[in-house]
């Protein structure tokens, strides 16, 4: 196992930062994506909140390396076969989209509950005001939503954390993918495996460690 | 008791509010005035809360007119925000900002519509605090409140719009009876200063002292409407009479 750590140690921290930063990646288009959705889903408009509900159920229904598969081979061939355009998707681009879909749908999900568990008299006492939708969303509903929102949004984010290993299957050469290779190089499974394992143990465990920090900070009817 | 004057702050004119299929509001008729205190009473149901509610369009309304400082509050085209800057509304359950203390729960709309600069809002928030009782409540958050304390904050809250009308529904019934009173008496005070109201209230007693008209609504209707002291000791209607003889 130290024979491992000191050959190909560095290889699987470069490794670990390419699954960080595809899961980064991923998480801030999922948060745009969760956000937009998310409105779209408390909104009046039926349409809007058919919309995101058809999104919803589309990303549910699909297991993710199916809809990797389909963003990395199926959507150029399309393109380059069907409409006469060329185009390439890196594995980083598809293993992207695949994540900011997969995590933007149940963002939405967990920004519409967040919204929805805010008292309906908030928003109306801030509209009795004068204030417009808009700014009593911002000004008075988000607040309060982000609050109980952020428990399960770091816990989406860990699980998207986890979800970048099965882009290994489109070649991105993030922490699975690439031991693998260890694996195939050293034949020693046992450990490679298990440093792999630790290596994320450690990344989620110090995430989980700040999440609870964060959330005692936002917190303001627990203290004082 | 104040002078009524001639001036017509809200005109009701055969106001019709269904939601759904269930019709609340069948045909409601009514001018309240400038400086004059209504109070509207009635069971549970008949449609008080929504009938305040279409006086700041927080309801919308299918037919009838309501007009409020000259605005028809139908009219799609009317800056709605701007309209509700001049009607304060305080509801049975305060719904104080839970994520603003006390201070900035008042400052939050004068500064957010550019009514008043920081500074001008806090003075004004610090004096309506005063104003209700409540000068050391100020860092104070919500939920570190008595049920009393909190609906005085929302009627400080409405009040640093500097509206012309308050709307209240239902102020004191969610409150302890050890608290009503000390609620009754910042509205007692606005009366006399003369603020045009429309109070939805259980408290008869306070309604028979405050109020310039008391109307009684049941089934969407105005059943009964008058002085206090004929609509409520010398109600005509079965419905009225009835009522009365419970509550009274
Ligand atoms: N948002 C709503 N959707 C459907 N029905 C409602 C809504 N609000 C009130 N109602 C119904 O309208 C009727 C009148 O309600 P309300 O105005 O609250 O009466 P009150 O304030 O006199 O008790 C009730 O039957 C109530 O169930
Ligand atoms: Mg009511």
């Amino acid at each position: 196992m130290i024979n491992i750590l000191t050959v190909y140690g560095q290889l699987l921290i470069k490794a670990l930062g390419q699954t960080l930063l595809l899961a980064l990646l991923g998480l801030f288009f999922a948060c745009i994506l969760g956000i937009i959705f998310g409105i779209m889903s408390v909104l009046k408009s039926k349409v809007c909140r058919v919309i995101q509900q058809v999104f919803v159920d589309i990303i549910r229904g699909v297991p993710m390396i199916v809809l990797a598969f389909f963003i990395y081979f199926g959507v150029p061939y399309a393109f380059n076969n069907l409409l006469g355009v060329r185009m390439v998707l890196t594995a980083l681009q598809a293993g992207t989209i695949a994540l900011a879909l997969n995590c933007g749908a149940y963002m939405s999900e967990i920004i519409r509950a967040g919204i929805q568990s805010v008292d309906v008299g908030q928003m109306e006492a801030a509209r009795s005001l004068g204030l417009s939708y808009w700014r009593s969303m911002y000004r008075v509903v988000m607040p309060q939503a982000i609050r109980t929102m952020i428990p399960t949004i770091i816990n989406q984010f860990i699980i998207t954390l986890k979800d970048t290993s099965i882009l290994s299957v489109i070649g991105f050469p993030e922490l699975v993918n690439t031991a693998k290779t260890v694996v195939a190089n050293t034949m020693d499974s046992f450990s490679v495996w298990a440093i792999v394992g630790v290596m994320y143990l450690i990344v989620i465990t110090t995430l989980s460690k700040v999440a609870k920090a964060l959330e005692r900070r936002l917190s303001y009817d627990r203290k004082k | 008791m104040t002078v009524r004057s001639n001036n017509v702050k809200i005109h009701v004119s055969h106001l019709q509010k269904s939601f759904g299929d269930l019709e609340v509001l069948k045909d409601i008729s009514t001018d309240i005035y400038e400086g004059e205190v209504v109070v509207i009473l009635g069971p549970s149901g008949s449609g008080k809360s929504t009938f305040l509610r279409c006086l700041n369009r927080l309801e919308e309304f299918q037919s009838g007119e309501v007009v409020v400082d000259g605005y028809n509050m139908a009219d799609k085209k009317i800056d709605i925000n701007k309209v509700r800057e001049n009607i304060g509304m305080v509801f049975q359950h305060f719904n104080l900002f839970n994520n603003l203390n006390v201070l900035k729960n008042l400052m939050l709309a004068p500064v957010d519509l550019k009514k008043a600069d920081k500074e001008t809002a806090k003075k004004q928030a610090l004096a309506m605090l005063e104003k209700v009782g409540l000068s050391d409540k100020a860092d104070a958050y919500p939920h570190q409140l008595s049920g009393g304390q909190k609906q005085r904050v929302a009627i400080a809250r409405a009040l640093c719009m500097n509206p012309d009308i308050m709307l209240f529904d239902e102020p004191t019934s969610a409150l302890d009876p050890e608290m009503v009173g000390e609620v009754l008496q910042v509205i007692r005070q606005l009366a006399a200063e003369g603020m045009t109201m429309v109070i939805v209230s259980h408290e008869i007693g306070f309604a028979r002292e405050v109020a310039d008209r008391a109307i009684f609504m049941d089934g969407g209707y105005i059943v009964e409407e008058g002085t206090p002291e004929e609509v409520i000791l010398n109600p005509k209607e079965p419905r009225a009479i009835d009522f009365f003889n419970k509550v009274l």
